[in-house]
């Protein structure tokens, strides 16, 4: 069996009380592992707990109960950070607010000039990590002249400049339009198949969710649901339950199977519907 | 719009003096100031003026640039005129009411006006010619020695990288705001002068808050890209002084003595 | 019905006269029907920001004319301010613009820029954030200490307190969650219910503006694209995918079914329509309908 290379362990988290405030515990008891390789979707609504998750996963936050390990580095060993933090890659929402630099190259070498890489290193690793997200001719150019999804795949390759192994992304993808969404989720699936990167992606949409290997499901702090996406999305009542909404596709054919036709749900992508479609309407 | 102003006044080339070490170019801008007030002769300020002029012709950049540069010191040019002419004793030429212009006021008011224009063209000429990143590099380089004496050099040239990335950003955010605000019938520009200050109200706070959690967001997203000050940093860009550097500051030393002698030189020549 | 807005004929061109020129709308008119919901459509850079700041006066075109109500909006300085209040703007994440000590005092700004009286500003206060589903004793606490969700929706009252007759919404559900969407557009639709207003919605998503618009306009590069009912203008949908827009999933699908040589209708673009469709086919053209 492959090792996991993340692996949260009874994980409870509770935000700091304030005043007037109730306390809630935005985790509870929550056990997750992703191994090498892996392409792990969490999805959950705002407040489900998705994003306390993933800021555990290079000790950001900090678990009240449970440990979190990457590969095999407990998180809450100070001495650590800043070799989870290289292993561990981490990218936000709001690509304005990670973009450091006036210059888009110098931008990408932040992380490794921080590690103190020698020079000539560092300009290999800026050159190579703008190429795998398309952005080389950028690289003399200023970061708030381009476009979200622009913005975006260079705080990708900001962060690729560690070299990391795991790449956590925290919705990167809501505040961009369509077109910045298509090309940061092939830049990051193509990551994952490449360059064999594990990948876990924080999303709310149920089409980005699709191309992961794996879906876990928050909901309250909790793992409500877990499995391959044809596996998760067939759940269309539980889904529902869960204030997500199934892919179109499943949802068509779970509101024929509610009309009493016995179709598999099972079909995901469009060319699999139309397959179970076509040959339900031609039976 | 508040989109439209340059800022960094950088204008990008390949000139020679484009192309010079910015450490090299501070310090030969420090060096031409200080040749600008030893200088006491007109043949020194003959040679400042030609020198920069020349450095304005090979960096290709519009001597209307230079001038526009100045525009906002005119008053300041003025002020300064004005009091070296009224208070400088010496034989008088016109006399009214209680002021006295004396000859030797009118020079010193044409070589202090002289001066400072000098002055403001050459720094302007290094803000021209230097991208504001580079000219944070090489001061963070050249006022590197000053961090054993803990003065936090680092942390201040980082501060000002951090400032000019997101100054755009903020500007825009700005004008997003006002327009937003507008939209609810805020009225900018009329009223009493207390008027228009609390209608900036709505537009200061939420550029503040904006601010405070960008600052916040960036903050966190520094130390996940191991930012831990400036301690074992490296640089993807190091500064290396070429032979070009070095000849452009003996250049600079040699101007320098040149502008001093100037008056005992002219005199031995002419 | 009359015309609350008609747009005749405007250009915006950015930075005129200098190397960075550039027109961000092209010649565009449009109008929009009393109590009308329109959704317009287009990729980001495609102007629809820069055309929808005209409606209200906010960006004068460089050509052409804006009128609401039948007056031209740049007619005088009073025109435009009327203009202001009649049609209301909501930018893109409008929770940025919340300023005030409380929510009370938020919602009530553009009602007392209108120059309205205490009790009326009150009356529109309260109504205004019964319709964005703010309880009543959300109005004393600061905006700041509101959750996303409902931050979004007090910056909402702040517009529909103003009570316009036009309602222009900017990317209204931009960065939130299913649930967060449809909260959102359930507002809008109850303030159109009860206020008789016309909204014009802007986003890139076609699914949204689908559910909810009896008209869509595709703006693409600063032109108006297409228009017409959402029926009509998702049967074209290979002018959409060529203007960089997202076509819904079961319309990609009915494409592909269709492809394969099954007599569906290429206007659908809900789930309840696409199923409605492969229903009436499979009972031969006739049967259950939802």
């Amino acid at each position: 069996m492959e090792k996991a290379i993340v692996s949260a362990e009874n994980v409870t988290y509770t935000y700091p009380a304030e005043e007037g405030k109730q306390n809630h515990a935005a985790l509870h008891d929550v056990t997750i592992s992703v191994k090498q390789g892996e392409f792990v979707a969490v999805l959950g609504h705002n407040g489900s707990g998705k994003s306390t998750f993933a800021k555990h996963l290079n000790a950001i936050l900090l678990p009240s109960g449970g440990a979190v390990y990457i590969d095999g580095m407990d998180t809450r060993e100070e001495g650590l950070l800043l070799a989870i933090r290289e292993k561990c890659g981490m990218v936000f929402q709001n690509p304005d607010n990670q973009i450091v630099a006036t210059v888009v190259e110098e931008d990408v070498a932040f992380a490794p000039e921080n590690m103190g890489v020698a020079p000539e290193e560092i300009r290999r690793r800026v050159d190579a990590c703008l190429e795998t997200v398309g952005m080389g001719e950028y690289k003399r150019h200023a970061p708030h002249l381009l476009s979200g999804g622009q913005k975006q795949r260079i705080a990708i390759a900001g962060v690729l400049a560690m070299e990391p192994s795991i790449l956590v992304m925290d919705e990167p993808t809501a505040m961009l339009d369509p077109a910045g969404r298509r090309e940061v989720m092939q830049t990051v699936a193509r990551l994952n198949r490449e360059k064999g990167i594990t990948v876990i992606l924080i999303t709310h949409h149920m089409d980005e969710a699709a191309m992961a290997g794996r879906i876990i499901v928050m909901h309250e702090g909790e793992v409500a649901l877990e499995g391959t996406p044809r596996e998760v999305f067939a759940r269309v009542e539980e889904i529902r339950r869960l204030s997500l909404l199934p892919p179109q596709t499943v949802d068509l054919l779970w509101h024929l199977r509610a009309q009493g036709f016995d179709l598999p749900l099972e079909a995901l992508s469009v060319e699999e519907c139309a397959d179970v479609l076509e040959a339900f309407l031609k039976k | 719009m508040l989109k439209d102003i340059t800022l960094g006044q950088f204008f990008p080339g390949s000139s020679l003096l484009h192309r010079l070490d910015p450490r090299a170019k501070l310090v030969a801008v420090v060096l031409f100031v200080v040749s600008l007030f030893i200088s006491s002769s007109f043949w020194g300020y003959a040679l400042c003026f030609l020198f920069l002029a020349w450095c304005v012709h090979i960096s290709r950049i519009s001597p209307k640039m230079i001038l526009k540069s100045l525009r906002p010191l005119v008053i300041i040019l003025i002020f300064t005129g004005v009091l070296n002419m009224l208070y400088t004793p010496g034989e008088a030429i016109f006399h009214f009411w209680i002021f006295n212009i004396t000859k030797e006021g009118i020079f010193n008011a044409a070589f202090m006006i002289f001066r400072i224009v000098l002055l403001i063209a050459a720094t302007s000429m290094l803000t021209y010619t230097t991208s504001p990143i580079a000219l944070t590099d090489a001061l963070e380089r050249l006022l590197g020695p000053l961090k054993k004496l803990h003065v936090p050099v680092h942390e201040f040239a980082m501060m000002m990288t951090i400032a000019l990335r997101f100054i755009p950003t903020l500007i825009e955010e700005t004008d997003k705001i006002m327009s937003a605000q507008k939209a609810r019938g805020a009225d900018f520009d009329s009223g009493s002068l207390i008027d228009r200050a609390k209608a900036l109200v709505p537009i200061l706070v939420p550029l503040f808050v904006s601010a405070f959690r960008r600052a916040d967001e960036l903050a966190t997203a520094m130390e996940c890209r191991l930012y831990h000050g400036g301690e074992g940093r490296t640089r993807l860009n190091t500064l290396v002084m070429a032979p070009r550097d070095w000849g452009a500051l003996a250049f600079m030393a040699a101007f320098c003595l040149l502008v001093m002698n100037a008056q005992r030189i002219a005199a031995v020549v002419l | 019905m009359s015309e609350i807005l008609t747009v005749q004929n405007i250009s915006h061109i950015y930075s005129a006269g200098t190397p960075f020129e550039r027109a961000a709308v092209k010649n565009i008119s449009l109008s929009v029907q009393e109590g009308e919901f329109v959704g317009l459509i287009g990729h980001t850079g495609s102007g629809k920001s820069t055309l929808v700041q005209h409606f209200n006066g906010l960006l004068k075109p460089t050509s052409g004319t804006v009128l609401v109500d039948g007056q031209d909006i740049h007619a005088s300085k009073e025109a435009t301010r009327r203009a202001r209040f009649q049609v209301g703007l909501v930018f893109q994440y409008p929770e940025y613009q919340l300023f005030e000590e409380t929510v009370y005092k938020d919602i009530a700004f553009g009602p007392r820029n209108m120059g309205l009286d205490e009790g009326e500003i009150d009356r529109r206060v309260r109504t205004a954030a019964q319709q964005v589903g703010l309880p009543e004793d959300a109005l004393e606490v600061s905006p700041f200490d509101l959750s996303g969700g409902q931050k979004r929706r007090a910056a909402l009252a702040g517009v529909f307190a103003m009570e316009p007759r036009l309602l222009v919404l900017d990317e209204p559900m931009a960065g939130l969650d299913p649930v967060g969407r449809e909260e959102i557009l359930q507002c809008i639709e109850r303030f159109r219910r009860v206020s008789g207003a016309a909204v014009l919605f802007v986003t890139h998503s076609m699914e949204d503006a689908a559910r909810v618009s009896d008209r869509l306009i595709v703006l693409n590069q600063g032109e108006i694209l297409m228009q017409g009912s959402p029926a009509e203008v998702f049967s074209n949908s290979q002018a959409l995918t060529a203007a960089g827009l997202d076509i819904p999933t079961v319309t990609r699908l009915f494409i592909e079914l269709r492809r394969r040589g099954l007599p569906l209708s290429p206007a659908v673009y809900t789930v309840p329509q696409a199923l409605a469709e492969i229903l009436r086919l499979k009972n031969g053209g006739e049967g259950e309908v939802c």
